[in-house]
């Protein structure tokens, strides 16, 4: 049997969850060597064509169409799915637009601000659509794990993953929750 | 065959986010359009509204995880400046020492994390391996030494802003800690491994500029302005300074303290990408095409302040086929110049007598003016944040111009350069869209913070028909 296949991805989100993988520093080189990081921000890898995984992790809460589509296929793809930091988990900062209409936030970006000099706003076919409202992943699909913080230490991720490599879902210890 | 096809390379990866690139191809197959769309957006200019000033550099910096301590900064001088306050030497002091942390980090991430797959493995290598996991099996020292580099930056945060991302350290009025003389003492003890590791990465990159001249030199080579901030000296500054705007051949188009930067640079909106398009407004649009990060500021400032990074300023310059240098590959050498700059002045600051001074912060009774704006030389290039607030302090408007936003313009210049220069007859290999993805990974775009708006990166290669029918797809994907 070979090594398992993981995939991280980044949804709305703004990469801190996977710079705080990387603070594992040397740590990091036993886990990438213990794993087969398939697609991955980090990596190559073009399409989100999962292959079959053992863990799924994103990093991100879902705030656009692709996000969701993305989302989906890799719950379809993975046994474990890990929702890493507060965005996944609970929809973290990017919800404080849930209370302006996306069409106000796009408008106001776009026409109004001081430096605004004109143009069309972005409606163009290769841009995904914007979701009424940023959710935390698990109002999208199923989520076996959590690891909330923003980001979460690196030990509290590596504790998360190596429990989930060995076949156990286990709640973050009291010693690495934290608020900020 | 008389067809025009379409191309699509998503998502862009080793860079930090999401984007796309589509090139649209003649009935002969050669380039008629490319573009790099940026294709997420979430709205801080406009959810920050109604928020206490002290909020934003802790809300702010959450738009990039990479880059947060630039956001942190910006953000609190731009409160400085509505409060109407001069901070304290070692405030100051402090802050910088902070961002030269993030430097290190950032650059090493870039250097070593993202980038040296394409040096150290090649263009061509096997895309499964072609990333920072290859380099850890090839390369384990080089990987190994690219990991502490950075974590050495990581740390002089941590120290200072008790983690490693997202600190809460910078606050209106200057830092919320002083730093401990025992903290002190230990990070000036990491000085000589990270300057070591650094050096291995300056040697790299040079044996490979030597073994790859012609397409170090030419690839996405293009005329542009550049802006970036420069001191008193005319020296490279990173944490404060004017901005300094020069033309194509390096004649000076004017200088500028942050407030009045709406009289240089204006943003236009482009229905294809969620980032706008800032652009020179004395050039207009889209003709006022600039450059900003690594290569844009050193090709603006006269100097730099540091004996071992001025050197290698010098060997630069007369390395380069010109100056202002244009190829997008030089940004990887400037990246490194500035990386030893960082670790210098590191080093200056945490050897200033005042940096363990307790006079870290003032206060300040309500807000002196409506508005304010704070600029830093992100890692990436400048970035500008301006606020305006009511009588309370409280948020009215926001206005964010960040690095990668400034190089829009830049990057899809150089994605048509790379795109013309490869694409031939419809002739497409996978090592061609990796260049045209590596033309991108030169301006090293943090998709994080150019989406603060809205937005992500995405790559595949659709081909369209002249009737936009899709007749075929090249993908890198896994078995």
């Amino acid at each position: 049997m070979g090594k398992p296949k993981v995939a991280t991805v980044w949804l709305e989100g703004c990469a801190g969850c996977h710079m705080s993988f990387l603070d594992l520093d040397e740590a990091l080189v036993d886990i990438l060597d213990a794993i087969d990081l398939t697609i991955s921000p980090i990596t190559d890898f073009k399409d989100y064509e999962f292959p079959e995984l053992e863990v799924g992790i994103v990093e991100g809460g879902v705030g656009n169409h692709e996000q969701k589509e993305i989302a989906v296929k890799l719950r379809k793809r993975c046994k474990v799915l890990m929702a890493w930091g507060d965005c996944a988990v609970f929809g973290g900062i990017n919800t404080m637009r849930n209370w302006i209409p996306k069409e106000e936030i796009l408008s106001y970006a776009y026409l109004s601000t001081p430096s605004s000099c004109g143009g069309s706003p972005p409606s163009d076919s290769e841009l995904p659509e914007l979701l009424e409202k940023v959710l935390p992943l698990n109002q999208v699909v199923r989520v076996d794990a959590y690891v909330p913080g923003c980001p979460p230490s690196p030990e509290a991720i590596a504790h998360a993953l190596k429990a989930v490599l060995a076949g156990r879902i286990e709640s973050i210890p009291v010693a690495l929750l934290h608020f900020d | 065959m008389a067809i025009s096809r379409k191309i699509t390379i998503e998502p862009i990866t080793r860079i930090e986010g999401h984007g796309k690139v589509t090139i649209h191809l003649d009935e002969e197959g050669n380039v008629a359009q490319a573009r790099f769309h940026v294709t997420q957006f979430r709205g801080y200019e406009r959810f920050c509204h109604g928020r206490p000033l002290e909020e934003m550099p802790v809300i702010t910096q959450r738009i990039c995880g990479i880059c947060p301590v630039s956001h942190h900064l910006a953000s609190a001088k731009a409160c400085d400046a509505i409060m109407g306050v001069e901070i304290p030497r070692t405030a100051s002091l402090l802050r910088e020492l902070l961002h030269m942390g993030q430097y290190i980090q950032s650059h090493a991430l870039h250097f070593f994390h993202l980038a040296s797959p394409d040096l150290l493995l090649g263009w061509d290598s096997d895309p499964p391996t072609r990333n920072i996991v290859g380099v850890v099996r090839q390369f384990p020292q080089v990987a190994l030494m690219g990991i502490r580099l950075r974590k050495f930056g990581q740390e002089i945060i941590q120290a200072l802003g008790g983690k490693k991302i997202h600190p809460a350290f910078a606050v209106p009025g200057g830092v919320s800690e002083r730093l401990s003389i025992q903290n002190r003492d230990r990070l000036l003890k990491g000085f000589h491994e990270a300057t070591e590791a650094w050096a291995t990465a300056m040697g790299f990159l040079k044996k490979w500029w030597h073994e790859n001249l012609t397409e170090a030199n030419s690839f996405a080579s293009f005329s542009s302005g550049y802006a970036g901030l420069v001191d008193e000296m005319g020296n490279l500054a990173l944490y404060d300074g004017k901005i300094k705007f020069c033309g194509p051949k390096g004649e000076a188009l004017g200088e500028c303290h942050g407030e009045a930067y709406l009289d240089f640079i204006g943003e236009m909106v482009e229905p294809w990408s969620y980032l706008k398009f800032p652009f020179l407004k004395a050039l207009g649009y889209p003709g006022g095409i600039y450059r900003v990060g690594p290569l844009a500021r050193l090709n603006v400032c006269q100097g730099v302040s540091t004996p071992k990074a001025q050197e290698e300023l010098e060997e630069l310059r007369s390395s380069a086929p010109r100056w202002p240098a244009e190829g997008s590959l030089l940004y990887h050498w400037c990246r490194l110049v500035e990386l030893i700059y960082a670790l210098e002045r590191a080093k200056e600051l945490l050897e200033d007598e005042e940096i363990c001074s307790k006079e870290t912060r003032i206060t300040y009774s309500k807000p002196a003016k409506e508005e304010g704006v704070g600029v830093v030389e992100a890692p990436r290039g400048t970035l500008i944040h301006h606020y305006r607030v009511d009588e309370h302090g409280v948020i009215k408007d926001v206005n964010l111009i960040v690095a990668t936003g400034h190089n829009n313009l830049a990057m899809n210049e150089a994605v048509k350069a790379v795109a013309k220069a490869y694409i031939h007859r419809g002739q497409i290999t996978e090592g061609i869209l990796n260049r045209i993805e590596g033309a991108i990974r030169c301006y090293d775009p943090c998709l994080s913070c150019s989406t603060h708006a809205v937005g992500q990166m995405p790559l595949i290669v659709t081909v369209y028909d002249s009737g936009g029918e899709k007749i075929g797809e090249i993908t890198r994907s896994i078995e």
